[in-house]
């Protein structure tokens, strides 16, 4: 065991950072809600029936983003995978231009696409198809729509990667040996992209967890999720210990799922 | 068969993801004084109003130079951290590394909660300088990865052949590491850049009255769904496209650096 410094000084002025503006302050804050020595902050966090109520919104919310994300972004990662350079590259584009474009541009844009006056609701009734506009937006459908598009890429990419990874000379013996499509793919590319899926499902559900832009401005204060309770805790009521109580359990819930996961998938680089 | 089918259902999926995209395009030349789709008419209208806006210029100028800085300094702290990663054993390691990560994986609300707590203490709020230590906190994994991955696939023998035929440290360094590295520093200094250029959220609790782009995006959407957003969207993007361009033609492979 070499316990050497000599390589480690280039990394201190990063780690001086990380510390008082990362590490610091939060394990400071976290350090409120316990005032007074108490777990009262967590009882009431985990105890009262409005705030369970946020609690199990969030773990709903984050669980049909993750099912959507997985119905939606295997196809797209397989085909990705499987289809011409050229086509990929297309492909590429199509999903990486919307992960970095600002969340904000594309909340907009839902809030213009699915809005009672929206592109959606003002073809339907043209079209005659309804009469009174669909409530698309301020409510659960919209978050879910709106937090699916900013999380589908997460999902997309690493189903991607597992698909590519994946030898080709296997799926060829199947072929060869008179397989069909679908037998292929139950037996042959699902298995094999199982820890694909499972690194995105689990990048998705995290990140939907502690999500703010999307419930905040989508959800028009109807559809509340946990960092949306957390930010109202603090600019609102000012209530910074029961703030401090709220993110400890979301920091806590956050923090289990990633080693959860890493336990399953501890054979394989994540991608 | 089953193959047409899955590409139907993707050119779908893909209709879905750009769709909101393509959406702002004509909105933003709409000749209407409200939002309206189908646009009535063309005009620039919404371009004029932005760029008339003095508090719009201001945030997205404050924007730039904070994205900028938090570029800069996330290069210059996350570089070092990234060779000392890659090229060094030392105590605690592992830590080290865990905790250059973690401000992706803990949630931004809680880091922007804690911080605000702090920058309350020392007067920081609305300073932008406050914003660059904060945004390149959530900047350094991006360089960190993109420099980690850099560095390993790295051949070692370029520097010992410099160092060998009679250059200094320093030299190799200058000469031969870091002009072999520049895909990877370029990448990684770019997505630093669109990451606090883009960050919404600390921005909203530590810029005060000194609005960026997106927290004022934020308050604008907030209160009404006025059409300059849609203009400022389309700039968003192409400024996005075109930085993605650059990392392209330039930078190191992006399927890698966005994970």
């Amino acid at each position: 065991m070499s316990s050497s410094l000599r390589g480690f000084w280039p990394a201190l002025p990063a780690l001086v950072l990380l510390f008082f503006f990362f590490l610091f302050p939060v394990v400071r804050m976290l350090g409120f809600s316990l005032e007074g020595g108490s777990l009262d902050w967590y009882a009431k966090a985990l105890g009262e029936g409005l705030y369970l109520r946020v609690f199990w919104n969030t773990f709903e919310i984050a669980l049909l983003v993750t099912l959507f994300c997985l119905v939606l972004g295997y196809p797209l990662g397989f085909l990705m995978a499987t289809t011409t350079p050229l086509w990929a590259t297309l492909g590429f584009i199509f999903v990486l231009l919307p992960l970095w474009t600002s969340v904000l541009v594309r909340t907009y844009a839902w809030m213009v696409l699915l809005g009672r006056n929206g592109v959606f609701n003002r073809t339907l009734i043209d079209a005659g198809i309804i009469s009174d506009p669909l409530p698309l937006l301020h409510n659960f459908t919209g978050v879910l729509i709106g937090m699916v598009h900013v999380l589908l890429p997460y999902m997309v990419l690493p189903v991607y990667g597992a698909v590519r990874r994946l030898d080709p000379a296997i799926v060829a013996a199947a072929e060869g040996l008179g397989a069909s499509n679908w037998r292929i793919f139950w037996r042959i590319y699902l298995p094999l992209t199982l820890n694909g899926i499972f690194a995105g499902a689990v990048i998705v559900f995290v990140l939907s967890l502690g999500f703010f832009i999307t419930p905040a401005l989508l959800g028009g204060g109807r559809v509340i999720m946990i960092a949306v309770l957390i930010e109202q805790q603090v600019r609102e009521t000012l209530n910074w210990p029961f703030a401090a109580a709220l993110s400890a359990v979301l920091l806590v819930v956050t923090f289990a799922v990633y080693a959860l996961a890493q336990r399953f998938t501890r054979t394989e680089p994540a991608t | 068969m089953s193959r047409r089918v899955l590409v139907v259902a993707c050119g779908l999926i893909y209709l879905f993801l750009m769709l909101p995209l393509l959406v702002v395009f004509p909105i933003s030349l709409s000749s209407a004084p409200y939002m309206q789709f189908p646009p009535p008419g063309f005009s620039w209208q919404w371009y004029e109003r932005y760029l008339d806006d003095p508090q719009w210029i201001d945030a997205t100028w404050r924007s730039l130079y904070i994205g900028v800085s938090t570029a800069i300094l996330a290069l210059v702290l996350g570089v070092p951290l990234a060779f000392s990663l890659v090229r060094a054993k030392f105590l605690g390691r592992a830590f080290v590394e865990r905790l250059a990560l973690a401000p992706i994986i803990v949630p931004t609300i809680i880091l922007s909660v804690a911080v605000y707590g702090i920058f309350a203490k020392l007067k920081l709020i609305g300073a932008w300088y406050g914003l660059v230590v904060a945004h390149t906190v959530l900047a350094l994994p991006f360089v960190v990865l993109v420099m980690v991955a850099g560095l390993r696939d790295f051949d070692r023998a370029l520097e010992q052949a410099a160092e060998g035929l009679g250059a200094s440290r320093w030299h190799t360094l200058t000469r031969i590491t870091l002009p072999l590295l520049r895909p990877s520093l370029v990448s990684a200094g770019l997505l630093a850049f669109i990451s606090s250029f883009d960050e919404v959220v600390v921005a909203l609790f530590l810029a005060g009255a000194n609005m960026t782009l997106p927290k004022k995006m934020f308050d604008n959407i907030l209160m009404e769904i006025d059409p300059t957003i849609a203009a400022v969207s389309v700039m968003q993007i192409l400024l996005v496209s075109l930085v993605l361009v650059l990392i392209g033609r330039f930078g190191r492979g992006l399927s890698g650096s966005a994970r």
